[in-house]
């Protein structure tokens, strides 16, 4: 059974998100979309800087057998990302909530995440497959 | 029956252990109305011997000219190590290397034009080929637009000295996916772009530049300054060329400062025959930032479970099988056949012998050049000399006179009179390293002959008025 | 196959000043190369490899062995008709005459050639039942292209530019959804009922006034007729869209129902299936298209034309005046002319009543081998349908009991000396092998693999670990996949820029 953490928000295409300071939000992929993914190969990171609308596709998660979009959960701009994915996608394999993470956001409306899981609903998505 | 290997005994006992009574039982899901009734419009069958007969015939009918022709497609003397060699079962009839434990051969073989390819052209990767060198413009011009991320236009300078099949190609290809294609003329007493004439793009957002060297004309374009020019204007540069030429020419990742980004070319000229248009293989190769981009197979060296060096499919997330409608092309195969033949061509010449193909060529081209334009009614088009190939102007419609110069097995060349109107009578000429001094002396006498009716014609006419 | 350890790459056998040397022409008299400016001018050679003829023949003759063919092994790798290449067909192709024409060469010196090119385009539509043909896409792909561009064309001539959604399957090729990006459009997906047939009711649902047309593989993906085909066609055209059909597995009915009396308006041929080209380690192809009367005008060029003015027929390229409205030209010259004539051959050989022979064999051989795989204990997909010329298993169970995968099967059969079946394609049915024999291999073969994959099976419940080392007999074992794509490694070290 794969990990979710109680204290993050999710959404339907698996990322998570992680409230920081300052109206920051942290972006990964949950632990079940990573082992269904399989060893990642290379992860593409978008600008930042970049302005991105809610539900618009901005990173590319590759393993050897599939290849995955990351949606921006809501309108943002980038403001960080990780830049040691690039030389070890394997991070988000070994620690998809922690050295895994992908980017940090700035939501550029506020209470635009009317649309996310509590980790509740989220295992009950993972469950069904 | 011919390749179907059945006995009846056979026949009655497979139906047996599918329990259906014949084999028309087993359509029986097809609607009875769709089911074909008989097959007319196809001929009988015939013997193998009867049909070698037939294509003997027919191949004697098309007959053996002296060939004059180039225009993306070239006649080099195919040591007979590369076909005897690549038609062995074991390559020519098995399928793409999906199962990589059972395919090492072709897997290895792969790498190494991967790795011949890169080095020729002066780049880090290469596919394992495209279907043919317009379409690899095509292709090239679409994976620009994916990887140039400063650029937001997707706008496309195509030179108008580029090869106009591939021009044609590029824009079926692109057009449909929104991309916008601007021409770049030829200066038109050299042949080759020049700087001035991109001043109108100046300030433009330009996604890349396309540059064939030799051009269409045969004639080299000014690579460097071009690609300094694109280079500055945040563009990439997509380079054309003829491998060949390689063997002599600045290698594309030595253009300028920094080297075309992405290289593509038509791969014949390397053991391929010319057999009437394909199959042939078209080349890419790139830098390796942008090998994500590159649409097409790539092999990849790695090892096995017991550390065993060994190769395999890499990158495969790029690809139609995986990523569907996200793809970087619809492409699934390479030209497998063909690159194992541009291969083996390289391994047998090795630069050295690719430099003597490619000055050889050079020699007989400027050979012929001097020959052709000995006849008064026949000068060069553009002052430069050029690679092996060369336009060369006539005193009246191209047409009839090749027409004339067919009856006489001799194919003089490409009339570009539907190409390229405003050159006036012009056809585009070419010899390789096979052909001899006699070979041009005959071309020379025969051309003579072919433009003397018609002075003889003006001169009566000249008398009579 | 042989079991000769590793081969070395052909630069190891490079030594400085030697070369083939019988290969190269002599140095010019005249120094041509001479007056290239500097600035043109290559600076240090490419590293190629320096080796002689015999280096060469013997390394390439040694990489051969190592691979899987048809000459060599049972190749039943699904939806890829992986039959027999007559010999005959590249003998013909690779006559002097054939070989040596340039493509741009006068018509008067290829009427040989071009009288088999326009005899193979009308063969191609008497089998297919379609009004015109175009030879000239180099793969299946390229023919994808080239009917999904005139299915757009088509539209437009017509003033109807919103028509830009391709219908396609789940269980599709990826190159369908590929190609109708490729080509502008939306590619969406309608689902497969339990039965294996289009779910009408999604497909009802997903046409509509944005419908360019809807591609389909019939018999599907999954290996069974699509029984509705005529309702199919039905609602699509009711909706304004146009039918394309994709040949992947025309081998299946030739001969038996043609593609154009089911209703389709556009299809692509991969001759190097159906017409038994070679596959030649992965190419090349001909995917060569065939339209129906509406979409005649947007034929990709060339195609060959015949006509007569002298009374002896002529054989002549048709180009954009003859087809204003054409899709236009999609590759450098005619098309892979040397496939094509293989093809033109193979078809003369078996001629009418040969060729409805191989749908009917190649059905054959498929429903026997899915009954004797089923009675040996393996699990089929569709087991109430009839195969057509390939059929699909599904390891779930033994994944489930045994934890022996789709792969493990497939791996050991090469340590039987069998190619593996098509495997985890279509990805709608789980732990899956897709298995086409084809009608050129005969039923002691078929009992051979059937008794490799008996014996496979036992293994699975006796001795799992002997399924998931597999390969074992091959020149390498599985190979790190993940590693070739994090460390990649794509040019010999000592070459490049």
């Amino acid at each position: 059974m794969s990990n979710i953490p109680a204290d993050l928000k999710y959404t339907r295409s698996h990322e998570w998100l992680k409230s920081l300071p300052e109206g920051i939000v942290e972006i990964g992929i949950s632990d079940h979309a990573q082992e269904s993914l399989g060893d990642l190969v290379f992860v593409e990171l978008p600008e930042v800087g970049r302005s991105l609308a809610a539900g618009e596709a901005c990173a590319v998660v590759e393993s050897v057998k599939a290849a995955s979009d990351i949606y921006a959960p809501v309108a943002a701009t980038v403001v960080a990302i990780n830049v040691q994915l690039a030389e070890a996608p394997e991070l988000i394999n070994q620690d998809p909530y922690g050295r895994g993470w992908i980017m940090r956001l700035k939501p550029t409306a506020q209470g635009a995440d009317s649309g996310l899981l509590s980790a509740h609903d989220y295992q009950a998505l993972a469950a069904a497959g | 029956m011919p390749f179907i290997p059945h006995t009846d005994d056979d026949e009655r006992e497979m139906l047996a252990a599918i329990g259906a009574p014949s084999i028309e039982a087993l359509f029986d899901e097809i609607p009875a109305n769709l089911r074909l009734q008989s097959l007319e419009g196809l001929p009988s069958g015939l013997s193998e011997m009867e049909v070698m007969q037939l294509m003997a015939a027919r191949a004697r009918a098309d007959g053996r000219a002296s060939c004059f022709i180039g225009a993306g497609a070239y006649e080099h003397h195919i040591p007979a190590a590369v076909w005897s060699t690549i038609t062995r079962g074991e390559f020519y009839s098995a399928y793409t290397p999906y199962q990589a434990e059972a395919s090492q051969g072709t897997l290895q073989s792969i790498y190494e034009y991967q790795s011949m390819m890169a080095s020729l052209t002066g780049m880090q990767v290469s596919n394992a080929s495209l279907y043919d060198g317009a379409t690899a413009v095509a292709e090239a011009c679409l994976m620009a637009v994916r990887a140039n991320r400063r650029s937001k236009a997707a706008r496309i300078l195509l030179p108008r000295s580029l090869h106009p099949h591939y021009r044609a190609v590029t824009l079926a290809m692109a057009l449909n996916q929104g991309l916008i294609f601007d021409t770049v003329p030829y200066v038109r007493d050299a042949g080759h772009m020049s700087l001035d004439a991109l001043a109108v793009h100046d300030g433009q957002d330009i996604t890349a530049l396309v540059i064939q060297q030799p051009n269409f004309f045969g004639l080299f374009e000014q690579v460097d300054a071009l690609t300094d020019w694109a280079h500055a204007r945040d563009a990439l540069v997509i380079a054309v060329v003829n491998p060949i030429s390689l063997a002599l020419l600045k290698a594309p990742g030595a253009w300028g400062a920094k080297g075309a980004d992405i290289v593509v070319g038509e791969g014949q000229p390397l053991g391929c025959p010319l057999s009437s248009g394909g199959p042939y293989f078209g080349f890419m190769t790139t830098r390796m930032q942008h090998v994500r981009q590159m649409p097409g197979r790539i092999v990849g060296g790695t090892v096995d479970v017991d550390g065993r060096p060994g190769f395999s499919l890499t990158l495969q997330a790029r690809e139609q099988h995986i990523r569907r409608a996200k793809a970087t092309s619809n492409i699934c195969t390479n030209q497998g056949l063909l690159m194992m033949a541009g291969t083996l061509y390289l391994a047998l010449m090795g630069a050295e012998g690719l430099e003597r193909v490619a000055a050889a060529s050079m020699a007989r081209t400027a050979e012929l050049v001097t020959a052709l334009t000995a006849i008064p009614q026949v000068r060069r088009a553009f002052a430069r000399p050029g690679f092996h190939e060369a336009v060369l102007t006539l005193d009246r419609p191209v047409a009839p006179v090749l027409a004339a110069l067919a009856q006489r097995g001799i194919q003089g060349g490409l009339d570009l009179a539907d190409y390229y109107p405003e050159l006036g009578h012009s056809l585009l000429v070419c010899a390789t390293e096979t052909k001899s001094s006699a070979d041009i002396e005959a071309y020379a006498s025969a051309l003579s002959e072919a433009l003397r009716p018609a002075r003889a014609a003006a001169s009566t006419r000249a008398l009579g008025t | 196959m042989s079991l000769a350890l590793r081969e070395k790459l052909i630069f190891e056998y490079s030594r400085p000043g030697r070369g083939a040397r019988g290969q190269w022409p002599a140095l010019p008299a005249a120094t041509a190369p001479d007056a290239l400016p500097q600035e043109l001018r290559r600076q240090a050679r490419p590293l190629l490899p320096e080796v002689s003829e015999l280096d060469a023949v013997r390394h390439y003759t040694r990489l051969s062995q190592l691979n899987f063919s048809i000459d060599t092994h049972f190749y039943p790798l699904g939806s890829c008709t992986m039959k027999y290449n007559p010999r005959a067909c590249n003998a013909a192709a690779l006559l002097p005459e054939f070989t040596a024409r340039h493509p741009l060469a006068p018509v008067e010196h290829g009427q040989g050639f071009l009288a088999c090119m326009y005899e193979l385009q009308e063969m191609l539509k008497a089998l297919t039942g379609m009004r015109g043909v175009a030879l000239s896409p180099l793969a299946g792909a390229h023919g994808e292209f080239a009917g999904v561009a005139m299915i757009r064309a088509y539209h437009r001539s017509r003033g109807d530019l919103a028509r830009d959604e391709i219908i396609v399957p789940q269980a599709a090729h990826g190159t369908n959804p590929a190609t109708a990006t490729m080509c502008g459009c939306v590619a969406r997906e309608v689902a497969v009922g339990a039965d294996g047939d289009v779910d009408m009711e999604a497909l009802r649902a997903a046409v509509g006034a944005k419908t360019a047309g809807i591609m389909l593989t019939n018999p599907s993906t999954l290996g069974v007729f699509e029984r509705r085909i005529e309702e199919v066609a039905r609602v699509v055209h009711q909706a304004g869209g146009l039918l394309y059909y994709d040949g992947a597995n025309l081998n299946a009915i030739l001969g038996k129902v043609r593609p154009g009396d089911m209703g389709f308006d556009v299809i692509h041929m991969n001759l190097h299936k159906t017409f038994s080209t070679p596959h030649g380690g992965g190419g090349p192809g001909a995917g060569a298209v065939g339209v129906s009367a509406r979409l005649l005008p947007f034929l990709p060029l060339p195609i060959v034309g015949r006509g007569s003015d002298t009374g002896q027929p002529l054989y002549r390229w048709l180009g954009e005046r003859d087809l204003p409205q054409s899709i236009g030209r999609l590759t450098g010259f005619g098309g892979n002319a040397g496939v094509l004539l293989r093809a033109y051959v193979y078809m003369r050989m078996l001629g009418r009543e040969g060729m409805r022979r191989v749908g009917e064999y190649a059905t054959l051989n498929a429903n026997y081998l899915s009954a004797r795989l089923q009675q040996a204990g393996f699990e089929a997909a569709y087991p109430q349908r009839r195969a057509s010329h390939e059929f699909i298993l599904t390891l779930k169970r033994a994944q489930q009991e045994w934890g022996v995968t789709a792969m493990d099967v497939a791996k050991r059969l090469l340590d039987l000396g069998f190619h593996a079946p098509t495997t985890y394609f279509p990805q709608l049915i789980s732990e899956c092998l897709l298995i086409e024999p084809t009608e050129t291999e005969s039923k002691q073969t078929l009992d051979a693999f059937i008794g490799a994959m008996a014996q496979i099976l036992r293994e699975a419940q006796e001795d799992p670990e002997q399924l998931h080392g597999a390969p074992h007999k091959l020149p390498v074992r599985r190979l790190d996949d993940v590693r070739a794509a994090r460390e990649l490694n794509l040019i010999y070290q000592g070459a490049g820029g």
